[in-house]
């Protein structure tokens, strides 16, 4: 058999079909709402971030200090073991410059790009990033590579969620023997 | 394994297009009888039929197997949708597979049906609840973010330039000019890529597939009936299909793992040790041209970070040693996801008969191979075939 030989079909709408009323259309705008409960470990790391800490938690088989965290280790398939405070800084794993939304509709001359990126935090296992934007960057000025260090809402506007990391800001590498790091204390189990 | 043999002897498609009059069970009917008809099968032939299509959402439709069911000649049979995201379409074949291989059904009907034009203003919207609804969602992501991110860490691993990709599009489109179904075939250069509007930085417009409405359909037979229907069959000689984890932010994005795991499970069955060599011709899922060569990489038909070079060479021509996506691919064809993966399946079916006219690669292929990938980066599907 060879393609050419069939009259293949489908048939590609024109606009002017459309005025021309040679198609008709129903439409449904649905109007549903989710409410999508935390659960176990996500609703810990919410609250953490309420109060300005990343948590993570720790699989003692695999060693693995897992972000976001998971009260089971898919790896191993059994229970995760401890919690574990990471550091609110990290590294740009990459990163994207991008005059989409979400619903594929274009950024206005005036908006400035959006910079979603993959960053690895520090004190969670190697490659363990999360996506979150980038902020008070030049965007020309994005590395991979980059050390970054979370923006954090004012503690009264938090309310446990993601965005309450208002986005990751490059920290300048120049000070090597930085003291004030972020808690490395370890949670209860 | 006691496996049977299986054959592909059929073959049906529609054109791919923006947005189709037909309704997804209308080019789900058409592929299918074109299928059945290339074979001089009818529907009481069939003893299963399988069905593959993308996120319901796309249609507004809930429950889509079920609605296409009798576009797809579902009805009366044992018939079930699958749906594995953007991988689909090359999972269509191993779902049928698995009917007609474990003695189940001498004859499969599997049909790919996507229309994504139903959602508006963009199916892209479709996308958003992919993502983690409480850790990633409220920031708002679109797909485009994830590819562009991928892109860019794939250009840092191995020193890859926007350029370098940009020859993938441009190659697939131009081939896509000889494919009927061909929704954005044109000849264009890598400057007209690199031009093309930015829209998530790497990524611009025409780095990118369309949206589109489409439908394809192929017959899966065992070896009994295939020897009965045709002196030219396509055997299915591996199969594979691999996941890797939801926690996409946590690997290695500048190799596509589960490509790998899908691909040597693949392998393994069709006895195959050497793919670059043993391996003609292949169909990698090409969304965005990007992927075309990290697929490339992850199905091992090349090192790690030399699929780009190949392709300045000239190796994945049509013409060249190892033709890529001779079809024109998602790229070129266009994109109704689940009906991609089959066009390229059909593609290497009928290159590997002799029958692609136009897109015809030369030197009597053998052994060709097509994969797709889908969900949240993360599914691989790949099948093995030789004639
Ligand atoms: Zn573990």
């Amino acid at each position: 058999m060879k393609l050419e030989d069939f009259e293949l079909r489908g048939t590609n709408l024109k606009s002017s079909d459309f005025k021309t009323g040679k198609v008709l259309t129903t439409e449904w705008e649905p109007d549903l709402k989710y409410a999508w409960d935390d659960g176990v470990a996500i609703g810990r790391y919410l609250a953490e971030l309420g109060k300005g800490r990343i948590i993570a938690r720790t699989c003692y088989k695999c060693n693995r200090t897992m972000l976001p965290p998971r009260m089971f280790c898919e790896l191993c398939f059994r229970p995760t073991d401890e919690w574990t405070f990471v550091k609110d800084t990290g590294v740009i794993e990459t990163f994207s410059i991008a005059k989409v939304n979400w619903d594929a509709s274009r950024r206005g001359p005036k908006e400035p790009p959006l910079l979603p990126a993959v960053i690895v935090i520090d004190g969670a296992s190697e490659g363990m990033g999360i996506m979150h934007m980038l902020g008070e960057v030049d965007p020309k000025d994005l590395k991979i590579g980059m050390k970054v260090k979370a923006v954090w809402k004012k503690a009264e506007e938090r309310t446990g969620a993601i965005t309450d990391i208002l986005y990751f800001k490059p920290v300048a590498a120049k000070k090597k023997a930085k003291k004030k790091a972020a808690p490395k204390t370890r949670g209860k189990r | 394994m006691g496996m049977r043999k299986v054959a592909i002897v059929g073959a049906g498609i529609t054109k791919f297009v923006r947005r189709a009059q037909e309704t997804g069970k209308e080019l789900s009917w058409q592929a299918s009888k074109m299928a059945l008809d290339s074979c001089n099968l009818t529907l009481d032939d069939v003893d299963m039929v399988t069905l593959g299509t993308a996120p319901d959402a796309f249609d507004g439709v809930h429950m889509k197997g079920e609605y296409l069911s009798d576009g797809a000649g579902g009805i009366g049979k044992p018939y079930m949708r699958h749906f594995v995201g953007g991988g689909t379409g090359v999972f269509s074949p191993i779902h049928g597979w698995f009917h007609v291989a474990s003695g189940m059904a001498d004859i499969c009907l599997v049909v790919a049906e996507e229309k994504m034009s139903s959602c508006h203003p963009h199916p892209a919207g479709a996308f958003l609840t992919i993502f983690d609804h409480t850790t990633e969602q409220p920031l708002l992501p679109t797909l485009m973010w994830i590819f562009a991110l991928e892109m860019n860490r794939y250009m840092e691993t191995y020193g890859i330039t926007k350029a370098d990709i940009a020859q993938v599009s441009v190659k697939n489109k131009l081939n896509a000019m000889d494919h009927p179904s061909a929704q954005v075939a044109e000849k264009i250069t890598v400057e007209d890529v690199l031009n093309s509007e930015t829209l998530c930085w790497p990524v611009n417009r025409l780095d990118i597939s369309p949206a589109s409405d489409g439908a394809a359909a192929i017959v899966l037979v065992s070896e009994r009936v295939a020897r009965r229907l045709t002196d030219k069959p396509v055997w299915i000689d591996g199969v594979g299909h691999a996941i890797d984890t939801a926690y996409w932010a946590t690997r290695d994005l500048s190799y596509p793992r589960y490509v790998e795991t899908a691909a040597r499970q693949a392998y393994e069955m069709a006895g195959i040790t050497e793919p670059d060599k043993e391996i003609h011709i292949a169909e990698p899922y090409d969304p965005f041209d990007y992927k075309e060569l990290h697929h490339m990489e992850g199905l091992m038909l090349c090192p790690r970070g030399q699929a780009a070079q190949l392709t300045a060479d000239g190796v994945t021509a049509r013409d060249g040693n190892m033709p890529i996506c001779p079809s024109g691919g998602a790229l070129g064809v266009g994109n109704p996801i689940a009906a991609t993966g089959l066009m390229k399946i059909i593609e290497i079916f009928l290159q590997l008969r002799g029958e692609a006219g136009k897109r015809q690669v030369p030197g009597n292929p053998r052994c060709g191979l097509a994969q797709a990938w889908g969900d949240l980066m993360q599914m691989g599907t790949v099948v093995v075939m030789r004639n």
